[in-house]
């Protein structure tokens, strides 16, 4: 009978089954312990309970052990810091235990040891009395009162803010319990004080709460807060228990279990039913009074669930809930809801009978529901067995259905698949379907990775068909990861065994791999590894911080990105002490040391003279001295720079720019000297402008020094005069420059020249003088369009007068009229 | 495929950027960054995403004044992380509270933040990047705007850059898949090509086999410095020579508008009058002007001849707008190339042509080199002095060494001593060289450095290879098939002219010498693509292609390209690093002394 196992509650059921035959029956006694366990068929914490062992008080440091549900021994260590109060498992599985001075230390189910924090300075100076470890909206929370009736609260045990919660008024002795509920994203504490509630928040603000208890209940003495928050019961010395909303506001029932013995633990099963233990006994209270008993083999430890109860013992460990509506509705006897027919016809249907016939026709109309029903109900099933049958129940009614959609049907036999693998005792999570859905699978998917079932994580993932980016390389990575902690293998091996399974994997960081070995000490392996990772990017920060700076830098340049080199360059510059080591170094590596010549440029241009200077190349180390040269105010200093430079020159053998350089020096000194004499400036002038500038000036015998001592050629030396008397309006002076002797220059320099400034007038004189080749041009220049292309076409020179044509577009209309008639002349003449 | 879609993607992104640092913020703009920043997205969309105020970003200023919450949208450069930190040390000393976020465009350099750590600012900053990569100019233009790049990468061996080509180049076919053949040409586009493979090696994500652009062509701009230093022929490489476009937006001043306001300018194909006379050998383009005119004469005298209320309406309602519109810009185009002639007037403009059209045919040395001695003596301006210098040298694949160091003497003698290192780095680059000597003293120096190497032109065995200066005198100025219309048929770009090569022959054989002269030619060809000679379906994406400039193309490269595309059926898109100019060209290798 399905139903054999069910014991009513009120208009409900609760059954309880076996989940496992403890594996450590035998050897441990849960009596003599205190208990941790983790919700969502998690691992179970056990450390020795002095205060529950014999008499004879020893010294001995109590050993802690964790098991999985199942009962198979995970790890052991002898604890050997402080005195634990409390110890509790995080949401990420992580063993959290509070000592009394307050510090709290972190160890993961393997109990290796991650970290440590701290209740606060308070806590520290006046110890603890009891802590909680409660689960927040963040994540885990703890709790603590201090011997000065003080409570601590942290909210997330991942990032530790330590709140200090409201004083209880009247409170002189610690209380006789307490809890923390979490209501509104804020963890606030309720304190007993006798019969009297106070509710302490983190604003400082406390709130005095009356539960509707009768009269001679007397002091509370136990509270429990459901899973949910929302719901409290509340125990009190007289026997009485109390159920109600957390808030205080509701009151369902008050039970009397006539009881002056305060129970061992009161918990909730699932959101539905109070459950109080007295040694060797259950008592289960539901909301109107109701209740059933059950009596135990030996003591047993009570796990709260999100949907029931886990009751430990010393040699089974069994889950007690509420029959699920949809299973009720299946089994109970009698029922004649379409799924409940279904399963009969489904069962008809194996025994041959043709009764399976009546009953599908029973249901007809309900067949999707009926369908639906058993695939539900097989999700709430632990048993195999159950579960096939119910599934093929479902499967034979879905027969009927023409457009029935199958994903439920798939998906609650691919989660029954994972469900019923992880509640395999070999790997011991005792999850059930409720408590997946709100776990999640990639949640799961870490808990097996956690458990170091690798294995079965890929597997899972591969059937369920889980993106490699989020299933497979991530779990891969994470063996990966462990693999390299295994000190006893050897390197090349280990490299090659992590390699061969990743390579072909895609995205997975090999640096990532190699930061957790170089952790772990072993960085000839993180070396190995680093070399698979495709991405220099991650490669090379990590290279540097094992030291491997001439790889790091090589794999940098080999990347092609320049920001890479720099991070290399830049970190490798503060490292060495010598700049001499740093240049050699980089020198035999002309990418890099381009860049850092350009990065040394824009900081410093003496840097870069003394990087040249290291790697012999002179020409540009005296570039770059003539650059600076030009920052230098003082024409003396900059002189000598300038001369520092003509030796760079000479190293170079680059006579060009030695006589260049030198001459500079030279005439840098003489526009000083001129400075001094004349009392204007000449800084900063070239040859050409400082000459420009003499002549102006009328300084006939630095003019002449100048051309001399600086070999001016003569046609530029006439033009440049030319240009600066015409500029200067000194026509007088040009006149007689351009007779002083044959000039080497055309007599159009001095047509341009006066034109250039305006003087159409003196253009005009010079005129006559102009070469014939030059003449149409000059006449053009001055204006004299007509006369231009008569002398064109005096010298039969078509060239020129197409010029002459082609200029005609600033000339009075009327003479270029007549400038294209005698077009015809050209020709004729011709 | 639509280029637009770069810019959503990018207008995404800023949007995204400045969302994140959430209520009113002033933004502080690199200088470099305010004209791409306004084709990107432009004020008022800045405006829409919480920014109250726009400042430059000044050298000078110490501190500026606005709200509470500043973002800093900058190039990635020490001297500006420099002035930023000064920004916020001074405004904290002055006890002003302000949150700061630096983000650095196109991505954050690991520099400068050390710098920024190094000046105690990282407490108060936060840092971000904003990938501005390739955006979109026109219709077949996209460009970084990294001016920078060419003395950056060509000169100094600083290989930053190439990462921001490279990863453009991979964002860019992410979007429009990635495109089966690649071309390399020069030992840059190699790396640039190397690195873009690492990049997706190492991002692999996408499965997607479809593309949008067929063939990438990668090209290095030091294969062909004589294209850059030619003068331009066409109208809108004049109008860049003349008056400087800058992200396509060009500046006249009152002269040209004629109102003497000046007038800020869009030039894209969405002018239809542009985009019918940009690419107008300059000789051609007032008989082109004139039609139009006419054109647009002919449609004003519709509106004598309306015969109903219907036809008014009509003509009101559509016409009369688009007519108005064209005249304007008709207008503006008719001045603007008035402008250009008597620009060009002013200077020895026909003398300078003849010299430079000489150089490149090889004839009349000697008077080649009296003219440049000439442009010294009468003072022209050293950059034009320059390009004819470094265009002989080219050409002739080294000076003469009485001429090269005569020249040098003259120009330092005139123009000043800082030109020394300008005439070094012209060198470096193997612009401005001296004939192979074996014995000269100084090339036994510098050989011996390393990080020097002289490049060496091989201007007239390329030309042989290519016909670059095509024989025939009558080259087609109005109905052109011959790229080299472009510099009035004097000369044809190395890079338009290779690609043309390689995409009808559809084959590298037969060019493997001219690879080794461009510094290696190399090609990833996954797909064999329809060559012009092969008729049949394929994958119409195969004539989509993609020419990639490291180091920045002019407009008149860009000419020719559309020439190529317009002669054999392709649509041809360019990208660079940057539009040139041969003067910008220059300009930025002269040494500019701060005294």
């Amino acid at each position: 009978m399905a139903t054999a196992d069910w014991n009513p509650l009120g208009d409900v059921y609760y059954r309880k089954c076996e989940l496992y035959a403890m594996e450590w029956c035998g050897l441990v006694d849960l009596a003599k312990h205190s208990v941790a366990v983790s919700t969502y068929g998690g691992p179970i914490a056990l450390m020795k309970d002095e205060s529950k062992l014999s008499r004879v008080v020893t010294n001995v440091k109590p050993v802690v052990s964790v098991y999985n549900a199942g009962g198979r021994l995970q790890s052991q260590m002898r604890w050997n810091s402080g005195n634990v109060i409390t110890m509790g498992w995080s949401s990420t599985e992580e063993l959290l235990c509070i000592q009394e001075d307050g510090v709290v230390l972190v160890y993961d189910m393997f109990l290796t040891f991650k970290r440590t924090f701290s209740m606060g300075q308070e806590a520290k100076d006046v110890k603890i009395i009891d802590a909680k470890v409660f689960s927040s909206f963040q994540g885990t929370g703890i709790a603590v009162i201090t011997t000065s009736l003080r409570i601590f609260v942290v909210s997330n045990v991942d990032s530790p803010r330590i709140v200090r919660l409201a004083e209880v008024p009247g409170l002189n002795e610690p209380p006789s319990c307490w809890s923390i509920v979490v209501t509104d994203r804020q963890a606030r504490a309720l304190v007993a004080l006798g019969s009297d509630l106070f509710l302490v928040d983190q604003g400082g603000q406390y709130q005095q709460m009356q539960a509707d208890l009768s009269e001679d209940a007397g002091p509370i003495s136990g509270m429990a807060v459901s899973f949910n928050s929302k719901f409290l019961a509340l125990c009190t010395q007289q026997g009485a228990l109390w159920i109600g909303s957390s808030d205080l506001q509701r009151k369902y029932c008050e039970f009397n279990t006539k009881s002056t013995v305060c129970p061992q633990q009161l918990v909730w099963c699932g959101n539905g039913a109070v459950v109080a233990l007295w040694d060797r006994l259950i008592l289960i209270v539901g909301p109107d009074k109701d209740w059933i008993r059950y009596n135990m083999d030996c003591s047993v430890f009570l796990v709260q669930e999100e949907d029931g109860l886990r009751i430990i013992g010393n040699d089974t460990h069994e889950f007690l809930q509420k029959v699920p509506a949809v299973t009720e509705q299946i089994f109970k006897i009698g029922s004649m809801e379409p799924g409940a027919m279904l399963f009969e016809a489904s069962k008809e249907f194996q025994k041959r009978n043709q009764k399976a016939d009546e009953y599908v026709r029973m249901i007809k109309d309900k067949l999707d529901t009926a369908v639906n029903q058993c695939i539900q109900a097989a999700g709430h099933e632990i048993e195999p067995s159950k579960q096939r049958m119910l599934l093929r129940a479902a499967s034979f009614g879905k027969c009927f259905l023409t457009d029935y959609r199958p994903e439920p049907f798939v998906n609650m036999c691919q989660m029954l698949r994972v469900l019923n693998q992880v509640r395999h005792h070999s790997v011991g999570m005792p999850l059930t379907y409720t408590q997946l859905e709100h776990l999640s699978m990639p949640v799961l998917i870490d808990r097996l990775v956690m458990r170091k079932l690798f294995g079965l994580a890929v597997r899972i993932c591969q059937y369920l068909k889980v993106p490699d980016a989020e299933g497979r390389s991530r779990i891969l990575a994470h063996w990966a990861c462990f693999k390299v902690q295994q000190k006893n293998e050897d390197e090349d091996k280990l490299a090659r065994a992590i390699s061969q399974k990743l390579m072909d994997v895609p995205g997975v960081s090999f640096s990532e791999i190699a930061s957790q070995a170089l952790e772990y000490g072993r960085k000839q392996l993180a070396v190995k590894l680093l070399d698979y990772e495709a991405r220099a990017s991650e490669q090379v920060p990590l290279l540097l911080k094992m030291g491997q700076d001439q790889t790091a830098l090589t794999k940098a340049i080999d990347s092609g990105d320049t920001d890479l080199v720099y991070t290399v360059l830049l970190h490798l510059r503060d490292k060495k002490q010598n700049s001499g080591d740093f240049f050699m170094m980089i020198r035999t590596m002309p990418i890099a040391c381009s860049l850092y010549i350009q990065y040394s440029r824009q900081q410093n241009l003496k840097l870069v003279e003394d990087l040249y200077y290291q790697e012999d190349n002179s020409l540009e180390e005296g570039n770059c001295k003539i650059l600076r040269s030009y920052t230098v105010d003082h024409i003396e200093e900059r002189a000598k720079i300038l001369e520092e430079a003509t030796n760079c020159f000479h190293r170079c053998k680059n006579e060009f720019a030695v006589k260049q350089t030198d001459e500079q020096v030279k005439l840098m000194r003489i526009q000083r000297r001129l400075e001094d004499d004349s009392g204007r400036s000449y800084a900063d002038l070239s040859l050409q402008a400082t000459l420009h500038q003499l002549i102006l000036e009328g300084n006939a015998t630095w003019v002449e020094k100048l051309r001399k001592d600086f070999k001016v050629p003569e046609k530029r030396f006439w033009i440049l005069k030319i240009n600066a008397l015409a500029y200067g309006e000194d026509w007088v002076e040009l006149e007689k420059f351009s007779r002083s002797k044959k000039p080497p220059v055309g007599i159009d320099v001095f047509v341009n020249g006066c034109m250039k400034y305006g003087n159409r007038l003196e253009a005009m004189k010079y005129l006559s003088r102009v070469s014939p080749d030059q003449k149409v041009r000059c006449l053009v220049k001055v204006g004299l369009y007509k006369e231009a292309a008569e002398a064109a076409i005096e010298m039969k020179n078509e060239d020129d007068f197409s010029y002459v044509l082609s200029r005609l577009g600033s000339a009075d209309r009327q003479v270029a009229e007549q400038v294209r008639a005698m077009r015809g002349q050209l020709g004729a003449r011709r | 495929m639509d280029l637009q879609e770069l810019s959503k993607l990018l207008k995404t992104q800023l949007a995204h950027l400045l969302v994140s640092f959430p209520d009113a913020k002033d933004v502080v703009l690199d200088p470099d960054l305010m004209k791409p920043l306004d084709r990107v997205a432009g004020i008022t969309f800045l405006k829409e995403h919480g920014v109250s105020k726009i400042f430059k970003l000044e050298p000078g200023k110490k501190s500026l004044q606005g709200c509470g919450k500043r973002v800093y949208l900058v190039r990635p450069r020490l001297v500006t992380m420099k002035y930023i930190a000064d920004h916020i040390n001074t405004e904290i000393a002055k006890g002003e509270r302000r949150s700061y976020k630096i983000v650095m465009v196109p991505r954050k350099l690991h520099v400068c933040e050390m710098i920024l750590e190094s000046e105690g600012v990282m407490g108060h900053i936060t840092i971000d990047e904003f990938p501005l990569e390739l955006f979109p100019l026109d219709s077949d233009l996209l460009s970084l705007e990294l001016p920078e790049f060419f003395t950056s990468f060509y000169l100094d061996n600083d290989t930053t850059w190439l990462h921001t080509v490279s990863s453009s180049l991979v964002n860019l076919q992410r979007l429009f898949g990635r495109a089966p053949n690649v071309y390399a040409i020069g030992k840059g586009a190699k790396m640039v090509y190397e690195l873009m493979e690492t990049m997706f090696e190492t991002h692999k994500d996408r499965k997607d086999k479809t593309f949008h652009i067929g063939q990438i062509f990668i090209v290095d701009r030091d294969i062909d410095y004589v294209s850059l230093l030619c003068s331009p022929m066409t109208y809108e490489a004049l109008l860049d020579e003349s008056f400087g476009i800058n992200c396509g937006m060009i500046d006249f001043d009152g002269e040209v508008t004629g109102d003497g306001k000046g007038a800020k300018m869009l030039l894209t194909s969405q002018d239809e009058i542009y985009t019918q006379i940009r690419d107008c050998h300059f000789s051609q383009m007032f008989s082109y002007m004139r039609d139009t005119a006419k054109k647009l004469q002919e449609l004003e005298n519709k509106k004598n001849n309306l015969q109903s209320v219907g036809d008014m309406k009509n003509f009101v309602g559509n016409d009369l707008k688009v007519l108005k519109q064209q005249q304007k810009l008709l207008t503006t185009h008719i001045s603007a190339s008035e402008a250009i002639l008597k620009m060009k007037g002013k200077t020895d403009f026909e003398d300078f042509i003849r010299a430079e059209h000489n150089l490149l045919e090889g004839v009349e040395n000697k008077e080649n080199m009296t003219y440049i001695e000439e442009c010294i003596q009468k003072q022209f301006s050293p950059i034009l002095t320059l390009r004819l210098m470094c265009l002989a040298s080219l050409t002739q694949e080294g000076l003469t060494q009485r001429e090269y160091k005569a020249l040098k003497t003259q120009f330092l003698h005139s123009h000043g001593f800082e030109h020394l290192v300008t005439m070094f780095r012209l060198k470096k680059l193997g612009l401005l060289t001296e004939q192979e000597v074996s014995q000269s003293s100084m090339r036994l120096g510098t050989a011996k450095v390393p990080g020097i190497s002289v490049k060496k032109s091989n201007y007239r065995a390329l030309n042989r290879k290519l016909g670059l200066v095509p024989n025939s005198e009558d080259i087609n100025l109005q109905q052109p098939t011959s790229l080299s219309y472009v510099f009035s048929g004097a000369y044809t770009p190395v890079p338009c002219k290779l690609v043309e090569q390689i995409l009808t022959r559809d084959t590298l054989i037969g060019l493997e010498d001219v690879g080794r002269m461009c510094g290696g030619l190399y090609a990833d060809v996954k797909t064999k693509s329809q060559g012009i000679s092969m008729p049949g379906p394929g994958n119409p994406a195969m004539k989509v292609i993609l020419v990639f400039f490291l180091g920045g193309c002019t407009f008149s490269e860009i000419t020719a390209l559309r020439l190529v595309a317009k002669l054999h059926g392709f649509k041809i898109i360019v990208a660079t690093t940057a539009i040139t100019t041969s003067s910008r060209f220059i300009e930025s290798l002269v040494e500019k002394v701060h005294r």
